[in-house]
């Protein structure tokens, strides 16, 4: 701990700190441009001069470098200061006229003019060195660096020239102050595109979860990237989250885990999929930015996505006309025949925020309006009352226009009409649909689909939250498509029945269970390999095997297989059986 | 009907958890099929017992049938794998016999599948029709 005084004020610093560091914990500005927290202090920018008066070395010098000392008294806006500082900002406003930050700084030191005239007045770099320590003490690239002196310096790649030593991570256009540097879209150097998604490599990817927690690209991060690059060489790169963080919270080092529970009953929710509707291509999707799915368009309508919440075309201009198409995938033998049921009601939400936000026109076609939820027909009522033109009527065909428009064409069933309306933006509601690796779900749970794709519950009517595999419920739209109100409701039905099969603390098993004749049973043991449960054991002692009845589900695979006919499916025994089968030809045909 | 009148007798073992379901479906859901097969219900087609199959052709079937859940999807795991098996070592069986290894089917049967349950039995029936009565049926003078 020291003590010091900056502009007569007493201030307390720790050992180790810069004047600039100390004077800013305390309100104190100092201008600067090469200054960076997250950098090392590095003095080329010689804005953040200040006047040592006593202790140390007296006269002017960079606040930056300048370590505190004991009794070290400084004055940061004395009559040298602000002349020195004049005097640098005349020569940087000379060399980037046109540059706002630094007309604005020193129009704070009052030149309003610069002082020396120049050739290259679009000039943006100040030469402060922002990229160039980015690209080597952060990302660990070292493509950056300074070239030439004098008025000749600059900053670029070794010999100016492209280099595949960039990464391509952006980061100096992130640094630089004057906005001087562009990353230009080249193929190669175009990381991932990633439209409509996150914006940097560490994000929340949900604002309302809870615990709210971001997480990290790895795909984006530049340490992650740097460390699969170099195969672990530079695996300590950037790590400015790390830095900046006050928690503490950020881990680079965390991995997936396979965490193994024993439970009792498990709850399915596996939940939908989106049908990517490019399979149908009458809707074109794919071919024009401007025709997005209700997905996308809720991600674009999202106040942490990419436009901050406003609903732009891909021009990045306000939509005048906007078309909303019902039922693509849905209800339809080309793709599913079922209704999705949800899109009906987001679709009038949608078109109601784009009645709000643009003040665009609004046209839905739709074939039914299927509003059947508690207050859903109320609110397609006031959708309608907001000015939203219905058509009723598949939207059967999406055109991209030369000038880049989009017309949709559909059959108004109202007018008995083709109807064409030429938009800015198309919006698909399209189907959601069992995930693609359902079956191997099905498969782990011995849960059966029902032909739509969704797992099938054990009864449609009176057991809609079971399945046929005793213990496995399904929650949510893993059974079927469903909206949330009714999802929560499914969901919280599974919760119950997973608490009362708990609860209870024993389970009923069903009495169609396989039995041994130990008298029969010559211990052959081809039973043992067949049992899926492994509910029959082999008795050493009395050389028999026996069932153990709480395992047997009673498939009766043993009881087909065993030679000595020593094993009986209870209610399904060999006598049942072949008495109905003779009973079938008693009667003639 | 061709085959001079001949209407076949057809036996299946129907799993409880896949064909029987898609069968009762199907009959529900007023699938037409033709009303020669006459379903054994069993928990899985694991239980059938080859027994099963051959008192079925001794005592005068045309046909016999064993159809459950497609393979993976078995609600015991692997009892229809066992079937398959056991199918599949009966049918040189039958043939060396004289019925006829095309007397006896294996079909993998959703319950979702209803419509191909009600295909399955006609093609299936039409198949027994075109091959005419069991050996073992002529030789009883059943018909």
């Amino acid at each position: 701990m020291a003590t010091l005084i900056i502009d007569g004020q007493e201030v307390h610093a720790e050992e180790g700190q810069t004047i600039l560091e100390v004077a800013r914990e305390n309100g104190i500005e100092i201008p600067t441009l090469c200054y960076h927290p997250l950098l090392e202090p590095y003095g080329a920018c010689r804005l953040c001069v200040v006047e040592i008066v006593a202790g140390g070395r007296p006269g002017l010098q960079t606040s930056c470098t300048y370590p505190i000392e004991e009794g070290l008294e400084v004055l940061t806006r004395s009559p040298s200061v602000v002349e020195a500082r004049r005097v640098i900002l005349g020569l940087l406003l000379s060399r980037t006229p046109n540059v706002e930050l630094i007309q604005d700084l020193a129009r704070e030191y009052g030149i309003t003019e610069p002082p020396f005239p120049t050739d290259t007045p679009d000039e943006r770099c100040v030469l402060c060195g922002h990229c160039v320590r980015t690209c080597a003490e952060l990302v660990k690239a070292h493509v950056l660096n300074f070239s030439e002196r004098g008025i000749e310096r600059r900053v670029g790649p070794p010999f100016l020239e492209k280099t595949r030593q960039c990464i391509g991570c952006g980061a100096c256009t992130i640094m630089c102050p004057t906005g001087a540097i562009e990353i230009v879209m080249e193929r190669d150097a175009v990381y991932k595109e990633k439209p409509l998604g996150p914006t940097s490599a560490i994000w929340v990817p949900s604002m309302q979860a809870v615990p709210r927690v971001p997480v990290i690209d790895t795909d984006a991060c530049i340490r992650f990237r740097q460390d699969d690059r170099t195969e672990g060489e530079i695996a300590d790169a950037c790590g400015a989250c790390q830095m900046l963080c006050e928690a503490d919270a950020i881990n680079f080092d965390q991995e997936d885990e396979i965490i193994e529970l024993e439970v009792g009953t498990i709850v399915v929710a596996t939940g939908f999929e989106m049908w990517d509707p490019a399979q149908l291509s009458q809707y074109s999707y794919g071919k024009s930015p401007n025709i997005i799915t209700g997905m996308e368009f809720e991600r674009l309508s999202n106040a942490g996505g990419v436009t901050g919440g406003e609903i732009l075309t891909a021009e990045g201009k306000k939509p005048e006309r906007v078309a909303i198409i019902h039922c693509v995938g849905s209800r339809d033998h080309n793709a599913h025949p079922y209704c999705s049921r949800i899109c009906c009601m987001y679709s009038l939400k949608q078109a109601h925020l784009v009645r709000d936000k643009t003040g665009a026109e609004v046209y839905e076609f739709y074939m039914d309006m299927r509003s059947f939820g508690k207050a859903y027909e109320e609110f397609y009522e006031r959708i309608q009352e907001e000015d939203v033109t219905f058509v009723r009527g598949r939207g059967a065909e999406v055109e991209v226009l030369p000038d880049g428009k989009l017309r949709v064409t559909g059959e108004d069933a109202d007018l008995g009409q083709v109807v064409h309306a030429d938009v800015d933006m198309v919006v698909l509601s399209t189907a959601i649909e069992a995930p693609h690796d359902a079956d191997r779900v099905a498969s782990l749970f011995g849960l059966s689909r029902s032909e739509d794709g969704f797992f099938a519950e054990a009864h449609p009517k009176m057991r809609p939250v079971e399945t046929n595999t005793d213990g496995v419920l399904l929650a949510g739209t893993v059974q079927g498509p469903r909206d949330v109100p009714d999802t929560v409701a499914h969901a919280g039905a599974a919760a119950s029945m997973a608490l009362a099969l708990l609860d209870k603390g024993e389970v009923t098993i069903s009495p169609q269970v396989a039995v041994v004749d130990e008298k029969l049973c010559s211990a052959c043991k081809t039973c043992l390999s067949l049992c899926p449960y492994t509910a029959i054991s082999f008795i050493e002692e009395e050389n028999v095997v026996r069932v153990n009845e709480a395992l047997c589900k009673g498939c009766g695979t043993c009881v087909a297989s065993c030679p000595a006919g020593a094993i009986t499916a209870r209610h399904f025994t060999d006598r049942q059986i072949l008495a109905q089968i003779e009973g079938l030809f008693r009667v003639p045909a | 009907m061709s085959n001079n009148g001949f209407e076949p007798r057809i036996v299946a073992f129907m799993c409880n958890w896949c064909t029987y379901s898609a069968a009762d479906t199907a009959g529900v859901s007023r699938m037409q099929q033709p009303p020669n097969v006459d379903i054994v219900r069993v928990m899985c087609t694991g239980r059938v017992d080859p027994a099963f199959i051959l008192k079925a052709l001794a005592l005068g079937a045309d046909g016999v049938l064993v159809s459950g859940c497609h393979p993976g999807q078995c609600h015991y795991q692997k009892g229809n794998l066992n079937a398959r098996r056991r199918v599949m070592a009966l049918k040189p069986f039958l043939e060396a016999v004289g019925i006829g290894q095309d007397r006896l089917r294996l079909e993998w049967v959703a319950a979702s599948e209803a419509p191909k349950e009600a295909e399955v039995v006609a093609e299936f029936t039409e198949t027994i029709r075109q091959l005419g009565p069991s050996p073992f049926r002529r030789r009883q003078g059943d018909d």
